[in-house]
C-alpha cells in the first residue's frame, strides 16, 4: 500500500430471492434454503468503499463529499430500498447473491470513477455473519 | 504473525488552512473546518508484525505496546485540542490521514525490534471512517 487508504461505510436497504434460472425449482429450494423464499426477503447492507492514493495539498487523500456523492449517485441511489431482482437492471436473469452485488457495485463505480485516488476495495456485509471482499486490481 | 492492539482517545480539532478564508475552509473541509472546533472519539488500532519468540511465544509484549501507544498518542492527545495543544498539529491539518501519518512517525522506532516491525496504523475517525496507513507516502 502506498499514500493512505481511507474507507468509508455506507448502509442500503433492500431485498431479494436467490432463484438461479439453470436450475429446477427443487433443485433451488435445496441450494438457497430460505433464501429461496418465492416472495423474497431483505438485509440491511453494510457496505464500505476503500479508496487509495498519496495526501493531496490539504492533507486528504480524498474529499469526503465528492466520494459520498459518487457513491450516492451511483450506488446508494440504485439500491436502497429496492427489490434487487425487480428493481436492479444487473440482476434480470442473474441471482442476487452478494457476491454478485458486490460485482455489479464495483462495475457500476468504475465506469464512473472520476475520484483522484484508487478504487481499492470493496467490502459488503449481507449480514454482521457474511462478509464479502473485492481488492483491487479486480 | 501479526498482532493488533486498540486504544481510544478523545479530541476536539479543526480542519482549516490558515491562509484561506472561512469560506474556502468550509469548501473544503466541510463541518470539520467550523473555527471552535468539534470533537470525535478516535479508535485506533496498531498492528505490529513479527515471528513469536521462541522463549515467551509473544510477537511483541503487550503491556509494552499498551505503555508505549500511551506515552505516544494516549497521553498527548486525550482529551486535547489538537491545534492547539499537539504539535505538530498547530501548523499541520489534523485530517485523520495526517493524524495516522504522526502516530506512524511517533511509534514505528518505539516498535521496531530485530525481528518486529509496525506494518499498519488503522484509525477511526468515526464507525464509518476510517484510515489505514502502512508507512509509505
Amino acid at each position: 500500500m502506498r499514500g493512505v487508504r481511507l474507507t468509508r461505510r455506507y448502509r442500503f436497504a433492500a431485498s431479494h430471492r436467490l432463484d438461479s434460472p439453470a436450475l429446477s425449482a427443487e433443485e433451488n429450494r435445496k441450494l438457497y434454503g430460505k433464501c429461496n423464499n418465492p416472495y423474497g426477503h431483505g438485509h440491511d447492507y453494510s457496505l464500505e468503499i476503500s479508496v487509495e492514493g498519496p495526501l493531496n495539498a490539504d492533507g486528504m487523500v480524498v474529499d469526503r463529499e465528492a466520494l459520498d456523492g459518487l457513491v450516492e449517485e451511483r450506488i446508494l441511489r440504485l439500491l436502497d430500498h429496492k427489490n434487487l431482482n425487480q428493481d436492479v437492471p444487473e440482476f434480470e436473469g442473474v441471482v442476487p447473491t452478494t457476491e454478485n452485488l458486490a460485482s455489479a457495485i464495483e462495475r457500476r463505480l468504475r465506469q464512473h470513477w472520476n475520484l483522484a485516488p484508487r478504487l481499492a476495495r470493496i467490502r459488503i456485509a449481507e449480514t454482521d455473519r457474511n462478509v464479502f471482499e473485492m481488492e483491487a486490481p479486480f | 504473525m501479526l498482532l493488533t492492539r486498540k486504544v481510544e482517545f478523545s479530541a476536539a480539532l479543526v480542519c482549516s488552512n490558515p491562509a484561506w478564508s472561512e469560506a474556502e475552509n468550509r469548501r473544503v473541509y466541510g463541518g470539520n473546518a467550523n473555527p471552535n472546533g468539534h470533537g470525535h472519539n478516535f479508535m485506533l488500532e496498531v498492528t505490529v508484525e513479527g515471528q513469536p519468540d521462541a522463549v515467551t511465544g509473544m510477537v511483541f509484549d503487550l503491556r509494552e505496546l499498551k505503555e508505549i501507544l500511551n506515552q505516544e498518542v494516549v497521553e498527548p492527545m486525550d482529551h486535547r485540542f489538537l491545534n492547539r495543544e499537539v504539535p505538530p498539529f498547530d501548523r499541520v491539518v489534523p485530517t485523520a490521514e495526517n493524524i495516522a501519518r504522526e502516530i506512524w512517525t511517533r511509534i514505528e522506532t518505539r516498535v521496531r525490534r530485530p525481528n518486529v516491525r509496525l506494518r499498519n496504523v488503522r484509525l477511526y475517525e468515526t464507525a464509518d471512517l476510517y484510515v489505514d496507513y502502512g508507512g509509505q507516502g
